[in-house]
């Protein structure tokens, strides 16, 4: 599977050990300090979250987070199960209001406007910022519907030709087209998981959005599945900026530029997918990419 | 009495083979309980088994058998000229002793040849009761006492219980079918005696019922026509009024309830609903005929409409909101099983409350929203007590809603209450009317089971 891409800027994660690397030096910051280490500003942001709280009834699940995310980059959002980097991810488009009982407080400024403004409305937020989840979760529609799904609502096409077209395009785009187009009609519900997963893409990448959150999308996925979504993901992120939740940390150094390193519930760490992975600046942080939790 | 107290024994027996067998296994690996195949209880429930299943079918059968012994052994002992009536007369004879036997109303004198004959069968009672219980115990004593020599701490006694589960169980379920069965061929065959005096055609296709059938040649007024059709649009009639209130009343509360309301909400409302499930039917029928039948008449004189008290309309609401609940709960249910992953997608891509409802969950839950709905079309159709009281007992062939109709429930209720003849076409009537009836609804059932499992295959 030479196809997967992205090979310049990802360093030899596992053939040099990172504790080696570590050891030596004095200035790592000890586990006990909770405060964000790294470089959370970027220039010109697309997002930047300022004190992001997320509670669930009184328990919080992020305190305090502070981030920006850059555009046309895919930042990676790496922790241990629990850490509150899903519920980072859903307050992105909002979709901790479907929720009940889970509470965002903090600013959230999307090209300067903050999300959970008054004015703002979550339909519109939605279509900028397009969401693939963890399962793929396809319409038990045909393929064609999927797709289309987006597009209808929100009044994208007016003819059937035009939602033809944006249907082929999207469906290009996630690289599904050549398996599906002979069988559009045929339920989505029927394709394979890594098939039904690049489908969930194309249905997100059809409402044309900014934006794209993916949470975990290939932990449901076997290896080749995987790698096809980690060279879409990548080549995706010259229109969209992307935004990946993921377990493994070799994922994250393959596809990401930039990695942000939750734990229970603090951003530890932020900053160039290739520094957090080969000198990382906090304790926990390289705790946990060598291994020793999580 | 004694049937009682056997029964009694035989359980304490098998409750002593438990105990003992379970005893008698862990004595075997001297207590330690891992050296056997199975748990201890296990062994005692195989000793149990052997114990009672066998001595309780042996007595069973017996018991079955029982009367036709005796009775056969009694009229053996009758004198001649009895023993060579017809069967028919015969069998009188043996009610009368049977009756004496035990003490009730004899239809003739009691002479001495009726009273041997009952002291006979008393005897003869006696005797095959006495010898029923020792065989039923000496069989229960052996089988067990046996079963208990057989432990051994290899044997596999929770295989055997579980065997005995499954035979339990499939006897259970054949219990339904059986009886399915005996009501569908018991109908049937009556059907068929109704279809000797009344051509199928006349009864599956005349416009007019009437059912009163002359007794005599010279009767006036009783022509006695069994045409169906009035009775199945009345039916028909009426489950569609009742559909047209149900179905979206009780959709758009599931919708709201399972999609909108609050967690806190749903719990206080949902049990609400399903409390009109709760009410009796011939409350519902009434509140029909008192409150809303009246009511209907009333405006409808007011807005110049001939309106019947006795309306289709009238029943056809009162049971639509009766069945409310039944399509409120199942559609609820299936609305909820819709996975929550759906909704993420949808209200990910922007979609509205309403949005996700309408093309996404609508759509993923129809069939079993359909399959609901059809069960519901069922209970409507075999409904009868609103319709007895709201709707009245005239076969009229109308689609007019407020004209009084009739249904093939209703028409079944009367022409089986009351003094009747059991060889008359106007009784047989109704077990036809029952098989069709039957039918119909059995045709809805498949269908309804049918896009029930095809809606188990649409997700996951």
């Amino acid at each position: 599977m030479d196809s997967i891409v992205n090979p310049t800027n990802i360093p030899a994660v596992h053939t040099t050990s990172i504790s080696d690397v570590v050891k030596d030096r004095s200035d790592v910051v000890s586990r006990e300090n909770r405060s964000t280490v790294g470089e959370t500003i970027v220039e010109d942001p697309r997002i930047s979250c300022l004190d992001v709280n997320v509670y669930y009834g009184e328990k919080p699940a992020i305190r305090q987070v502070g981030l920006e995310i850059a555009r046309n980059q895919v930042i990676a959002m790496i922790g241990p199960s629990g850490c509150g980097k899903s519920s980072f991810l859903r307050c992105l488009n909002r979709m901790n209001d479907t929720i009940p009982a889970c509470q965002v407080t903090g600013k959230i400024l999307m090209d300067g406007q903050d999300i959970n403004g008054k004015g703002i409305d979550t339909v519109l937020l939605r279509a900028e910022v397009g969401m693939v989840f963890q399962k793929p979760n396809p319409f038990p529609k045909s393929i064609w519907e999927n797709v289309a799904f987006g597009p209808r609502i929100h009044g994208l096409a007016q003819t059937k030709k035009e939602l033809d077209e944006i249907v082929e395009k999207s469906l290009i785009q996630a690289g599904l087209w050549d398996e599906v187009k002979d069988r559009l009609n045929q339920p989505g519900t029927g394709l394979s998981g890594g098939q039904q997963q690049r489908l969930c893409i194309a249905r997100a990448i059809a409402v044309n959005p900014e934006v794209i959150l993916m949470d975990e999308p290939c932990s449901a996925l076997d290896p080749i599945a995987t790698a096809k979504i980690e060279e879409l993901i990548d080549k995706l992120r010259l229109d969209y900026t992307i935004c990946v939740v993921t377990h493994s940390m070799q994922q994250a150094a393959r596809i990401s530029q930039r990695t942000a390193f939750f734990h229970l519930g603090d951003l530890i760490e932020v900053g160039e997918t290739k520094q957090i992975f080969t000198k990382p600046l906090h304790h926990l942080t390289e705790d946990y990419i060598t291994g020793r939790f999580g | 009495m004694q049937a009682q107290f056997l029964m009694g024994v035989l359980t304490l027996m098998s409750v002593a083979a438990y105990y003992f067998g379970r005893r008698r296994a862990v004595f075997m690996v001297g207590g330690k309980i891992r050296d056997l195949h199975s748990l201890p209880s296990y062994y005692g429930f195989y000793a149990a088994m052997w114990c009672g299943i066998p001595a309780l079918l042996v007595f069973m059968l017996w018991m079955g058998f029982e009367s036709s012994i005796i009775s056969y052994l009694v009229v053996d002992a009758l004198p001649q000229d009895q023993r060579t009536l017809s069967p028919d007369r015969l069998n009188l004879v043996l009610n009368d002793i049977k009756n004496l036997v035990n003490g009730n109303i004899v239809s003739r004198e009691i002479d001495t040849a009726l009273r041997a004959a009952a002291d006979r069968y008393i005897r003869l009672q006696n005797i095959i009761r006495a010898a029923l219980s020792v065989a039923v115990l000496v069989l229960a004593a052996g089988a067990g006492s046996w079963t208990l020599t057989r432990i051994k701490a290899r044997q596999r006694a929770r295989n055997a219980v579980e065997r005995l589960i499954t035979i339990i169980l499939i006897v259970c379920s054949s219990i339904a079918i059986l009886t399915t069965l005996g009501i569908v061929f018991s109908v049937l065959f009556e059907s068929v005696r109704f279809f000797q005096a009344v051509p199928v055609a006349d009864f599956l296709f005349g416009m007019s019922w009437s059912p009163q059938t002359a007794i005599r040649a010279d009767q006036v007024g009783s022509s006695g026509a069994f045409g169906a059709v009035p009775l199945f649009v009345g039916t028909l009639l009426i489950s569609l009024i009742a559909m047209l209130v149900a179905v979206p009343i009780g959709l758009r509360s599931a919708i709201y309830l399972s999609e909108y309301a609050s967690p806190r909400f749903r719990t206080v409302v949902k049990p609400l609903i399903e409390i009109l499930a709760g009410i009796p039917t011939v409350v519902y029928g009434f509140f029909s005929s008192l409150t809303v039948a009246p009511f209907i008449r009333d405006t409808g004189g007011l807005l110049g409409l001939d309106v019947a008290s006795e309306s289709a309309l009238a029943a056809g609401l009162v049971m639509g909101i009766m069945i409310i609940p039944f399509i409120s709960s199942l559609s609820d249910d299936v609305i909820n099983a819709v996975p929550q992953s759906l909704r993420d997608g949808a209200y990910a891509l922007g979609a509205t409350r309403s949005e996700t409802v309408r093309r996404v969950i609508i759509p993923a839950a129809l069939p079993g929203i359909v399959g609901g709905i059809l069960l519901a079309v069922s209970r409507a159709i075999g409904e009868t007590m609103i319709v007895v009281m709201a709707a009245g007992l005239a076969a009229n062939l109308t689609v007019n809603p407020l004209k009084a109709v009739t249904t093939v429930t209703v028409q079944i209720v009367t022409l089986l209450t009351g003094d009747q003849e059991f060889d008359s076409p106007k009784t047989l009537a109704a077990f036809a009317l029952g098989l069709l009836l039957f039918g119909v609804t059995l045709i809805l059932n498949v269908i309804a089971l049918h896009v029930v499992r095809k809606y188990r295959e649409q997700y996951e």
